[in-house]
C-alpha cells in the first residue's frame, strides 16, 4: 500500500524581550540558577502578573509577517497542572482567544517550487523553569530562571506531507522570527523548540490517521529524523494489522528513535479558564498599523527580489535569504563589490565553508562584509587572480591586515599582466626544462593539451602565483609551438 | 485612649499630648492582656511596632508627618508583610515569612501607620465565622460564645474590643462587611479595582478586595484615602483618580434616593434584624432621604454562582502551595506525588479542601460549560440588576446578614454557612462597593449582639457611601457602643 504522511507543527519561539512576560526579571541566558527569578516568577503568595507590552508587539509583528488576522481582543487563560518547575501550578497561556489568528507561511521546496502552509493561530504564553536531575543525589534541583520567559507558540495546520517539508517550514519560521528580530532563534539554547504531530494514511484517503505527538524536538535535523522514524513505525504498525495509538512521544537523538511518554488516557485535564489577574488584551487598528510600519523586508520578499532583481538562481536566493544575518551580509558584500553573482559565490563558497568548519555564525565572521566586498572588487578588476584571492581571504580571516589591498601589497600578490615580464619567465622555464619541451613537441594535440598544465604550473610558481593564468596559458602555447 | 476614634487619635498625636510610642504601648498592653480571650491576633509585632513608633516620634519634630503618623493599625493575615509571618490562617503558610510588602502595606507605612500585628481569619479567607482558622476561632467581643463573623473576624474583633483603632480586612463574598456587622463596627468593601491586590494572598482573584474596618465611617474614609489608587503591579486595579474621601464627608442627604431590594427582606431574615434596618431607614427619611422598594431579580442566583466562580479561581490560586518552594512540606516524601499529596493534605484544612475540590470539578472537561460558563452568565445578570437599579436610586440599603452573630459551632453544615452570605455575595459578583454600619442590637443569652446595616452604591461611589454612613453616625450612637471587654483597662 502507498502511504501518505501528514504533519503539523507546534513551534515554540522564545521572544527576545529583555524582561519576562509577566515580571520585570531579566531573561538573559546562562545566569546562576534562580538568580533571575523574582517574587512573581517564584509564584510567591500575593504576587500578580503584569503583561510585558514588548511581547505583545512581537507577536503582532509575527502575525502581520504571516499575513494573519489580528483579533481585536485576546485573552490569557490558565492551564492548570502540577509540576515542580511550574511555580504557580498553572501556566498562563492563551487557549480560546489567541493574539494571532489564521495566517500562512510560504516554504521553499527542493525542486525550487514554493508551498503555502497554513498557520492555525499563534499565542503567547510563559515558559516553565527547568528541572535538573544530575548532581542532586536522588533529588531534583529546580532552576526558575527560565520561568516566565515569553514564548510564542505557532500552531500549523496539518499541511505538511514529508519530513523535508516540515524542516522547510521550521526553517521558514526561523527565518521570519530572526528577520523580525523577535527571537534569536538559537535552537541549541532552546530559543526554538517544536512539537511534531505525525500521522499516516493510505494515499488517496481523505480522513486523517491517528496521530502521535513528538515533544520537544530542538533542531532542524532532529525534526527530519524524528519524523522519518515515526512514519516508519506507524506504517509498520498498520501493515502488521495494528492500530496507531494517540499518544505523546519523545524523540531520543542518541538512539534516533521516538518512544512513548504518555497515552491519551493518561493525558492531563488542564482545566483552562480565563486568568482573572490579567485584563483582555485589546488592540486597536492604530496600534496594528504602527506595528505594520515597523516590519522589515521579510524572507519571502527578499528571496523573490534576489531572484528577480539580482538574477540569482532560486537555490542561491533561498540560501542567501535564509537568515537576516546572512541576507544582510550578502547585500553588504554586493553593495561594496557591485557584482551580485560574485558576492553570492563568495558568501556561499569560501566564507560559508570556513564558517562551517570553525562552527561560527555569519554574525561572528572574522571577515567583515566590507573586507570581503573589497577583496572581490580586486578580483573583478584583475588586480589579483582567484588563487591569490583565496590567500588574501585566509589572511583577512587571520586578521593579518584590515583591508584586502594592504594584504595584497604586503604579500606582493598583485597580478602580473605585463606581457614581457611573463615572457621572460616563460623563456626561463623552457630553458630549464629541455626534456619536457622535447616531449611536448613530439606529442599530438590531445596529449599536448594535458602536458601544457605542467608548464603553466612552473611559470605560476616562478611568479609566486601572481601571473595572470590566462595570459600565461596563451603565451606558453605560442612559445612552445615556435620553439 | 483605646476608646478614641482614628480621627481623634490623629489629633491627639498632632498636639503632642501623647507620643506614638505611648499610644503603641497602650494598645500593645491591651492586646497582651485581653487577646487571650479573643484570639484575634495570629502575630503581634510588638518590637517592630515600637521601633516604628519611635521613628515616627523622632520625625514628628521635623514636621511633614504622614496622615496616619503614629497610628496603630492591624492587618488581616492575608496581607503580605516583609519579614513578618503571613499565614493566611493556614497551617500551609504557618512557616511563611513574606520577603515583600503588599502595596497597601507600603502605603500605610508611607503614611506613618504603625502595624501592631496580623489578625486571625478563616483559612485562606474561606469562611463566614472565623472557625476555619488553623489558629483556632476568634471570639466575638460582645459574647465570647458567639462567632465574630468571617473571614476578617480577627480584624473586626480587635477593633470592636479596642485592641487597635482600625484594621484592614479583605472581602470576597462579605468578609469585611459581615464581621463588621457581627462585631458592631464599620467596614467598607471598595469597588473591585479601587485598592491594589498586589501582596494580598489570592482566594478568588476576580472578587477579592481589601478595605478598612474601623469604628466610624469617617475613620474608614481616612484609611481609604491612604490605601486606594491605581497600582502598576496589579493589572486589575483601576487607573482612575482617587477623590478625597474624608474631605467629602458632610454632604446633606436631602433628596437622597434609597432603594430597598425586596429580595433582601424575605424569608429567613431575623425579625430583630429587620426591625433594626427599618428603624435605620426611618432615620434616613428624617435626614431628607426618600425610600422606595426596588428589585434585584437575580439575587437568588448569587450564592450558586459564587460557589462556582470563587472555588474555581481558588482551586487554581492555591495550586502554588505544593510543598516545593515555600509553605508546609510533609516529612520524608517518598516521591513527587507523595510530596504533593501529603503536603497539601496536611497543610490545608477541611473547608479549603472542599472548595479546591468543588473548583477543580467545575473547571474540568465536560463540566466547564455547565458550571463555570453558566456562572459567568449569571454574574453578568447580577451585575446588570445593580446597574439597572442604580438608574433609579442612589444607594441600596438592607441587612448585612440574615441574623446577628451566631454561636460558635452552631453551623456545622457548610451550605447553611454559605447561606449566611446571601446579602453580601452579589456585591462582589457585581464589583460594586458596600459598607456596613452598626444599626442596633438584639438581646441574646443575657447579652447584646450587634446588627449591621448594609449600604450599597454604584461602582466607585465610595465617597457617597461613606458620606451616607457618616451622616447616619452623626445622628445615631450605635457605633459608640462598646462591648464589656472594651471597657476593661489593660
Amino acid at each position: 500500500m502507498q502511504w501518505e504522511t501528514v504533519i503539523g507543527l507546534e513551534v515554540h519561539v522564545q521572544l527576545a524581550t529583555r524582561s519576562k512576560i509577566f515580571s520585570g526579571a531579566s531573561t538573559a541566558f546562562g545566569a546562576e540558577p534562580n538568580s533571575q527569578a523574582c517574587a512573581v516568577d517564584l509564584g510567591l503568595p500575593g504576587v500578580l502578573p503584569v503583561l510585558n507590552e514588548a511581547a505583545v508587539a512581537m507577536a503582532v509583528q509575527f502575525g502581520l509577517a504571516i499575513d494573519a488576522d489580528i483579533p481585536e481582543v485576546s485573552i490569557f487563560d490558565r492551564k492548570n497542572y502540577f509540576y515542580p518547575d511550574l511555580p504557580k501550578g498553572y501556566q498562563t497561556s492563551q487557549m480560546y482567544s489567541p493574539i494571532v489568528g489564521p495566517g500562512e507561511v510560504e516554504i521553499a521546496l527542493d525542486n525550487g517550487d514554493t508551498k503555502r502552509v497554513r498557520v492555525h493561530h499563534a499565542h503567547l504564553e510563559e515558559d516553565a523553569g527547568k528541572s535538573l536531575h544530575e548532581d542532586f543525589h536522588g533529588m531534583t534541583g529546580i532552576d526558575l530562571n527560565r520561568a516566565g520567559t515569553p514564548l510564542m507558540e505557532i500552531v500549523s495546520q496539518p499541511d505538511m506531507r514529508s519530513a523535508k517539508e516540515a524542516a522547510a517550514y521550521l526553517k521558514a519560521i526561523h527565518a521570519i522570527v530572526t528577520y523580525l528580530g523577535i527571537s534569536d532563534g538559537n535552537m541549541a539554547e532552546g530559543s526554538m523548540r517544536c512539537d511534531v504531530n505525525v500521522s499516516v494514511r493510505p494515499k488517496g484517503q481523505e480522513s486523517f490517521g491517528t496521530r502521535a505527538e513528538i515533544k520537544n524536538v530542538n533542531s532542524f535535523r532532529f525534526v527530519e529524523r524524528a519524523i522519518a522514524f515515526e512514519v516508519e513505525r506507524q506504517i509498520e504498525c498498520l501493515e502488521d494489522g495494528g492500530e496507531v495509538e494517540q499518544e505523546t512521544r519523545l524523540f531520543d537523538p542518541e538512539l534516533d528513535e521516538t518512544r512513548s511518554m504518555r497515552t491519551k488516557e493518561e493525558a492531563n485535564d488542564y482545566r483552562y479558564f480565563p486568568c482573572p489577574d490579567l485584563l483582555p488584551v485589546v488592540l486597536d487598528q492604530a496600534y496594528i498599523d504602527h506595528q505594520r510600519q515597523s516590519l522589515p523586508e521579510l524572507p519571502a520578499e527578499k528571496r523573490a527580489r534576489f531572484q528577480n532583481e539580482l538574477g540569482l538562481s532560486a537555490y542561491d536566493a533561498g540560501v542567501l535569504s535564509s537568515s537576516r544575518a546572512m541576507a544582510e551580509y550578502f547585500e553588504a558584500v554586493k553593495d561594496v563589490c557591485g557584482d551580485a553573482k560574485q558576492a553570492a559565490n563568495w558568501v556561499q563558497g569560501e566564507l560559508s565553508g570556513r564558517l562551517n568548519k570553525e562552527g561560527l555564525d555569519i554574525a561572528d565572521s572574522p571577515v567583515s562584509a566590507r573586507q570581503l566586498g573589497e577583496l572581490i572588487t580586486r578580483v573583478i578588476d584583475d588586480t589579483i587572480n582567484g588563487k591569490a584571492a583565496k590567500e588574501v581571504f585566509a589572511a583577512l580571516w587571520e586578521k593579518e591586515g584590515d583591508r584586502a589591498d594592504t594584504i595584497i601589497d604586503a604579500r606582493g600578490l598583485r597580478q602580473v599582466t605585463d606581457t614581457s615580464a611573463i615572457e621572460d619567465m616563460i623563456d626561463q622555464v623552457i630553458a630549464d626544462n629541455p626534456a619536457q619541451v622535447t616531449q611536448y613537441q613530439e606529442a599530438d594535440d590531445a596529449k599536448r593539451g594535458k602536458m601544457i598544465g605542467y608548464f603553466v604550473g612552473q611559470v605560476m610558481k616562478a611568479s609566486r602565483g601572481t601571473a595572470n593564468p590566462q595570459q600565461v596559458n596563451a603565451l606558453l602555447k605560442d612559445k612552445l609551438d615556435q620553439a | 485612649m483605646h476608646d478614641k476614634t482614628l480621627v481623634e487619635l490623629t489629633d491627639t498625636l498632632r498636639t503632642g499630648d501623647v507620643s506614638s510610642r505611648e499610644l503603641t504601648e497602650a494598645f500593645l498592653a491591651r492586646i497582651d492582656r485581653l487577646d487571650s480571650r479573643l484570639n484575634s491576633f495570629i502575630t503581634v509585632t510588638a518590637e517592630q511596632a515600637l521601633a516604628a513608633a519611635d521613628a515616627v516620634d523622632a520625625q514628628r519634630g521635623h514636621g511633614d508627618a504622614g496622615t496616619l503618623a503614629g497610628i496603630p493599625v492591624a492587618l488581616k493575615d492575608i496581607i503580605c508583610t516583609r519579614g513578618i509571618k503571613t499565614s493566611c490562617g493556614s497551617r500551609m503558610l504557618d512557616n511563611f515569612v513574606s520577603p515583600y510588602d503588599a502595596t497597601v502595606v507600603e502605603k500605610l507605612t508611607a503614611a506613618g501607620a504603625i502595624n501592631l500585628g496580623k489578625t486571625n481569619m478563616d483559612e485562606f479567607a474561606m469562611g463566614s465565622s472565623n472557625e476555619t482558622s488553623y489558629y483556632g476561632p476568634v471570639k466575638n467581643p460582645w459574647d465570647l460564645g458567639a462567632v465574630p463573623g468571617g473571614s476578617s473576624g480577627g480584624s473586626a474583633a480587635a477593633v470592636a474590643a479596642g485592641l487597635v483603632p482600625a484594621a484592614l480586612g479583605t472581602d470576597t463574598g462579605g468578609s469585611i462587611r459581615q464581621p463588621a456587622a457581627f462585631c458592631g463596627i464599620t467596614g467598607l468593601k471598595p469597588t473591585y479595582g479601587r485598592v491594589s491586590r498586589y501582596g494580598i494572598i489570592a482566594y478568588a482573584s476576580s472578587l477579592d478586595q481589601a478595605g478598612p474596618m474601623a469604628r466610624t465611617a469617617e475613620d474608614c474614609a481616612l484609611l481609604l484615602d491612604t490605601i486606594a489608587g491605581h497600582d502598576l503591579r496589579d493589572s486589575t486595579s483601576v487607573a482612575r483618580s482617587v477623590p478625597a474621601y474624608r474631605a467629602g464627608l458632610g454632604e446633606s442627604l436631602s433628596g437622597l434616593k434609597i432603594g430597598l431590594p425586596r429580595e433582601y427582606f424575605g424569608d429567613g431574615l431575623d425579625p430583630a434584624v429587620n426591625a433594626a434596618i427599618q428603624e435605620a431607614v426611618k432615620t434616613y427619611e428624617s435626614l431628607g432621604a426618600t425610600v422606595r422598594d426596588v428589585s434585584l431579580p437575580h439575587t437568588h442566583l448569587a450564592i450558586p454562582a459564587y460557589y462556582v466562580i470563587a472555588p474555581a479561581e481558588a482551586s487554581s490560586n492555591l495550586s502554588r502551595y505544593d510543598g516545593v518552594r515555600f509553605g508546609h512540606r510533609c516529612d520524608n516524601p517518598r516521591d513527587l506525588i507523595d510530596l504533593y499529596k501529603r503536603s497539601r493534605s496536611e497543610g490545608f484544612g477541611e473547608e479549603v479542601k472542599r472548595r479546591i475540590l468543588i473548583g477543580t470539578h467545575t473547571l474540568s472537561e465536560g463540566f466547564f460549560d455547565a458550571y463555570y460558563k453558566q456562572a459567568q452568565k449569571v454574574r453578568r445578570l447580577i451585575r446588570q440588576d445593580f446597574l439597572d437599579v442604580f438608574e433609579d436610586v442612589d444607594v441600596l440599603m438592607g441587612p448585612a446578614s440574615p441574623t446577628p452573630a451566631f454561636d460558635l459551632g452552631a453551623k456545622k453544615d457548610p451550605v447553611s454557612m454559605y447561606l449566611q452570605d446571601i446579602y453580601t455575595i452579589a456585591i462582589n459578583l457585581a464589583g460594586i462597593p458596600g459598607i456596613t454600619v452598626p444599626a442596633g442590637f438584639t438581646a441574646s443569652r443575657g447579652g447584646q449582639r450587634p446588627i449591621g446595616l448594609q449600604i450599597l452604591g454604584p461602582h466607585f461611589a465610595e465617597s457617597q457611601l461613606l458620606n451616607v454612613a457618616h451622616q447616619f453616625q452623626q445622628t445615631t450612637d450605635w457605633h459608640h457602643r462598646r462591648p464589656g471587654i472594651a471597657e476593661e483597662t489593660a
